[in-house]
């Protein structure tokens, strides 16, 4: 299939999408109908909220609310994750003594952790970065671990035989090999970070994308769940095509560069 | 050759064991003697499985015998083997390196600065053909250019020992007899002691001028040592047609097939550990 054919055929299915929803949500089929307003609203309603958000400005704040607590989930935690994997690889004993801890905490469902955030760091915006942080720490620990773990024995003879020290080796075969793992999960660990964010601001909060879809649900604003629910997903995509950018540069030397692994 | 530079590598009576996971010891090689003189290229053929590999790893001090001795340069050997090159059978270049950087990092270790490091790492690439291919990266590059690459890695350190583990074993036909010229040339510049690990014995004795044989494991010995009588330089696809070469290739095939036949039925009765 041709570029254009394939874009076009892609815009013909959320136009039919679209069109069917605004169809059964406003014009009757045998006196009865199909998407009741009050529960599925219609498209156009969607729309004109959206538009409302962005010409009234309002939207920007939640959204860099989101952005900010977005980043801060996804630096500390990736931060922790890389010490962490990095130390527990090296010391093979410590890895041993935390491995049923680590698998503890890493089982517990991360949604169950926001009320304790938010007694503890408040309704700012520190207790969603710290759910945020819970969930984007340990896919980079676990990738860097593994990163560390599985560097070809080939390569690291070769390592010592060229004379390289331990400090070395840290330097030009583990650090780098770590840091692949880690991008290669770049696209997971930076969806979680706005998991972590959007989740900690539905449950509780003043502000953030995750605040405005509760509060429209608060009132039964059908329209206005569905509005933040696309801006929401627009917000990941742009963020996700930003990570592309980002990973096309550091990670040149893989093969499979664009892929990815997580 | 001066007299008196010592013995690059030798081997006495080294016997190399592995503990099994069952705990029971299996013996890779027993009692194996060797030495290699300075600015000497010496091949070790055997079957597959034999622990040809085994071998040149004691002589590079990632493995430790484990009885016998090893010394280089007459010194015991108690560390890895500093005064060695060790070019490996499988892709041992970093892969997030560029061949320039492959190249360069055996010096920037060392302490010599970046960027002498890169004008003496494009010096060798363009003497193993590369000139024009520092900036790939090894996926970049094929099968005989990352051996290339290798080969210079290992060179540009100026090691006074070489160990090469089957280095052209994953190349197709034509590339190996490129490759083995190329490996004549660089090593005539200035005679390293080579210890160079084949299962192929028509290149072994094609670069050698020792040719050293060993039987099929486990607890491998060498079985034969033959020098070989041809002229240097050689170049590897002529040297092939002399005469010399078919008489001492049969002197040795003689020898050699009845381990290949032991080391064959072997590994087709169970499932061999190592290659």
């Amino acid at each position: 299939m041709s570029r254009p054919v394939l874009l076009l055929c892609q815009l013909l299915v959320a136009v039919v999408v679209l069109g069917l929803w605004q169809l059964l949500a406003t014009v009757p089929i045998f006196g009865r109908m199909l998407l009741p307003p009050f529960f599925f609203s219609n498209p156009v309603d969607v729309g004109s909220q959206i538009v409302a958000w962005f010409s009234s400005g309002v939207i920007w704040k939640h959204l860099l609310i989101t952005l900010w607590e977005s980043i801060l989930a996804f630096t500390i935690g990736s931060l922790g994750g890389v010490m962490v994997g990095f130390w527990f690889a090296r010391q093979p004993r410590v890895a041993a003594i935390f491995d049923p801890y680590v698998k503890m905490v890493n089982a517990l469902p991360r949604v169950v952790l926001a009320p304790i955030f938010t007694l503890w760091l408040g309704l700012g915006i520190w207790s969603k970065v710290a759910l945020g942080v819970t969930l984007v720490f340990f896919i980079v620990f676990f990738n860097v671990y593994q990163g560390v773990k599985e560097v070809s024995t080939t390569v690291l003879a070769n390592g010592r035989m060229l004379g390289m020290t331990e400090r070395q080796l840290m330097r030009h075969v583990y650090w780098p090999s770590a840091l692949s793992w880690m991008f290669s999960s770049l696209h997971t660990s930076v969806g979680f970070a706005v998991v972590g964010a959007v989740v900690g601001e539905y449950l509780g909060s003043a502000a953030g994308l995750g605040y405005l879809i509760q509060q429209a649900e608060g009132v039964f604003d059908v329209a206005g769940v569905f509005a933040g629910m696309f801006v929401l997903s627009a917000f990941v995509l742009l963020i996700d095509f930003a990570v592309t950018l980002v990973e096309r540069r550091l990670l040149v030397w893989r093969p499979d560069a664009v892929e990815g692994r997580g | 050759m001066e007299k008196t530079k010592p013995t690059a590598v030798a081997l006495d009576d080294a016997t190399v064991a592995f503990r099994l996971a069952d705990a029971r010891v299996y013996t890779a090689v027993e009692k194996a003697r060797l030495s290699i003189e300075h600015g000497e290229f010496v091949a070790i053929v055997g079957p597959t499985g034999c622990g040809k590999s085994t071998l040149l790893n004691v002589a590079a001090g990632l493995l430790r015998p484990a009885s016998g001795k090893v010394r280089i340069f007459d010194q015991p050997l108690t560390d890895l083997n500093r005064q060695a090159g060790y070019l490996f059978q499988a892709d041992a270049l970093f892969p997030w390196k560029t061949a320039i950087d492959n190249v360069a990092v055996g010096l920037e270790i060392t302490g010599v600065p970046r960027k002498q490091a890169l004008e003496r790492a494009q010096v060798w690439l363009t003497s193993v053909g590369l000139g024009a291919f520092g900036n790939r990266y090894p996926h970049m590059l094929s099968g005989g250019q990352r051996k290339r690459v290798g080969l210079a890695q290992v060179l540009i350190r100026d090691p006074k020992i070489l160990l090469m583990d089957e280095p052209f074993g994953p190349l197709d036909a034509q590339t190996r007899q490129i490759m083995g010229n190329l490996l004549l040339d660089l090593w005539n510049a200035d005679r390293k002691a080579v210890l160079f690990v084949t299962h192929d014995l028509e290149e072994a004795i094609a670069l050698a001028d020792r040719v050293v044989i060993m039987s099929a494991g486990p607890s491998a010995r060498i079985i034969g040592d033959w020098r070989v009588p041809l002229a240097r330089p050689r170049d590897i696809s002529e040297v092939r047609m002399e005469k010399d070469f078919h008489a001492l290739h049969r002197e040795i095939w003689s020898v050699l097939k009845d381990e290949v036949m032991k080391g064959y039925a072997q590994s087709s009765q169970a499932p061999a550990g190592a290659a």
